[in-house]
């Protein structure tokens, strides 16, 4: 079962900077078609990294402040944080096997 | 190695609609997809000129339409990249891919076009900063900010009308002193006050630290140089074909699309080419559709030929 939770500016310090795992944050908003096509796969690796990944998304239309915090300027943007640091970040759509590899190399 | 009957390497518009056709004559059908299904589409937010839709259509959603309709029959979609297309002596295909080797009767190559790069200092470095080829991705990230789009034909203006709904302002840079679109679209841009315009003007430069900042223009007529503040700067001019898999193969024009019958045959036989990939496409959704569903027939009356 797929599992990728909404974040919103106001739960990003619980869930993300103060998370024990780490934690991939899939920017998004409903008007960007490519973020829809991310959408599925990043629900597919939510799955294969059950445990040891938590998996979150976050609407950038109705969350201003962390995008801006990180300076998103394009979507789909991924980051990867670890200890509540940023440790990776992959901007435009890419397909599964890419992210994959950005992912580890992120946590590696 | 898997085999199929038709092979169809690309899942924008082209591909999709073979697939329909393919798959409904109850041929094995795969379609290869290695980024967006709907290609060009999938980032446009409104689709006007597709028959059927006179209130216009998204883009990724019709898209997606096009997918589940082909699935509906049979085709089978796979999300990855084709990395080389060989004859075999026995006249078939052979397709290296991400899912392994696939070998296939009959191959249409739908792969489509990318965009153009200006290709100057800056552009590589400030790409997802302000350096943007999808207005619908990234307009919304400069709202009430000062904007520019480079370009003059279709895309140029329907982009541009789209970013104009965030931004404050939107020069359009043309390189000429007139522009190509289409004339509705020209008025729509006219009649809009936020946009400006800059004639007979290059960008030579994109600058900017982690962000873009401004931009180096040089007037080609009078080769005046200035600098335009902004934050961003949309690409639109225009598109280079994907034809690295026809290398070899396929005759192609000057331009690198594939030389096609009427019946988007290629010189190779059971080899066919639908889209903007072949040469003279009116490069529009409906008449990429068109190519693929003619392509897909095509190759049916070549399988059955063979007697297979």
């Amino acid at each position: 079962m797929a599992d990728v939770r909404e974040l919103t500016d106001a739960t990003f310090e619980t869930d993300v900077v103060k998370s024990d795992l780490p934690v991939l944050v899939d920017f998004w908003a409903p008007w960007c078609g490519p973020c829809r096509m991310v959408a599925p796969i990043v629900g597919e690796l939510s799955e294969e990294y059950a445990g040891k990944v938590n998996f979150f998304k976050m609407n950038t239309d109705e969350n201003p402040q962390v995008p801006t915090k990180f300076g998103i300027r394009s979507i789909p943007t991924l980051l990867i944080f670890k200890g509540g640091d940023l440790k990776g970040t992959v901007v435009g759509f890419r397909p599964k096997g890419d992210l994959k590899k950005r992912i580890d190399e992120a946590l590696a | 190695m898997t085999d199929v009957d038709i092979a169809i390497v690309g899942g924008g518009g082209a591909g999709l609609t073979a697939a329909i056709y393919a798959s409904r004559a109850r041929r094995s059908t795969v379609v290869f997809e290695r980024k967006i299904t709907g290609g060009q589409i999938a980032t446009t937010d409104l689709v006007e000129n597709f028959p059927g839709f006179p209130e216009g259509v998204n883009g990724f959603d019709l898209a997606q339409l096009f997918v589940r309709q082909a699935e509906k029959f049979g085709t089978q979609m796979v999300y990855e990249d084709v990395t080389s297309l060989e004859r075999e002596p026995d006249g078939r295909f052979r397709l290296a891919t991400g899912a392994g080797t696939f070998r296939a009767r009959a191959v249409i190559v739908t792969a489509g076009a990318d965009y153009n790069r200006l290709d100057v200092p800056g552009e590589a470095e400030l790409t997802g900063r302000g350096v943007s080829w999808c207005a619908t991705c990234d307009a919304a990230f400069f709202r009430d900010q000062d904007v520019a789009v480079v370009g003059g034909g279709d895309s140029a203006l329907d982009e541009g009308l789209f970013v104009a709904r965030y931004a404050r302002k939107v020069t359009i840079i043309h390189r000429r002193d007139s522009l190509r679109a289409s004339q509705i679209l020209q008025e729509r841009v006219r009649a809009n006050p936020r946009f400006a315009f800059v004639w007979n003007t290059v960008v030579e430069r994109i600058n900017g630290t982690d962000q873009v900042e401004s931009l180096d223009l040089r007037n080609v007529t009078t080769g005046e140089r200035s600098s335009l503040p902004v934050s961003a700067i949309f690409i639109f001019i225009g598109q280079t074909p994907n034809n690295g898999l026809l290398r070899g193969l396929v005759e192609t024009d000057p331009g690198g699309h594939a030389l096609v019958d009427l019946d988007m045959r290629t010189n190779v036989p059971g080899l066919f080419v639908a889209g903007d990939l072949r040469a003279q496409a009116a490069r529009q959704l409906i008449a990429a559709s068109g190519d693929g569903s003619t392509a897909a027939i095509a190759a049916e009356h070549y399988l059955d030929q063979l007697g297979d």
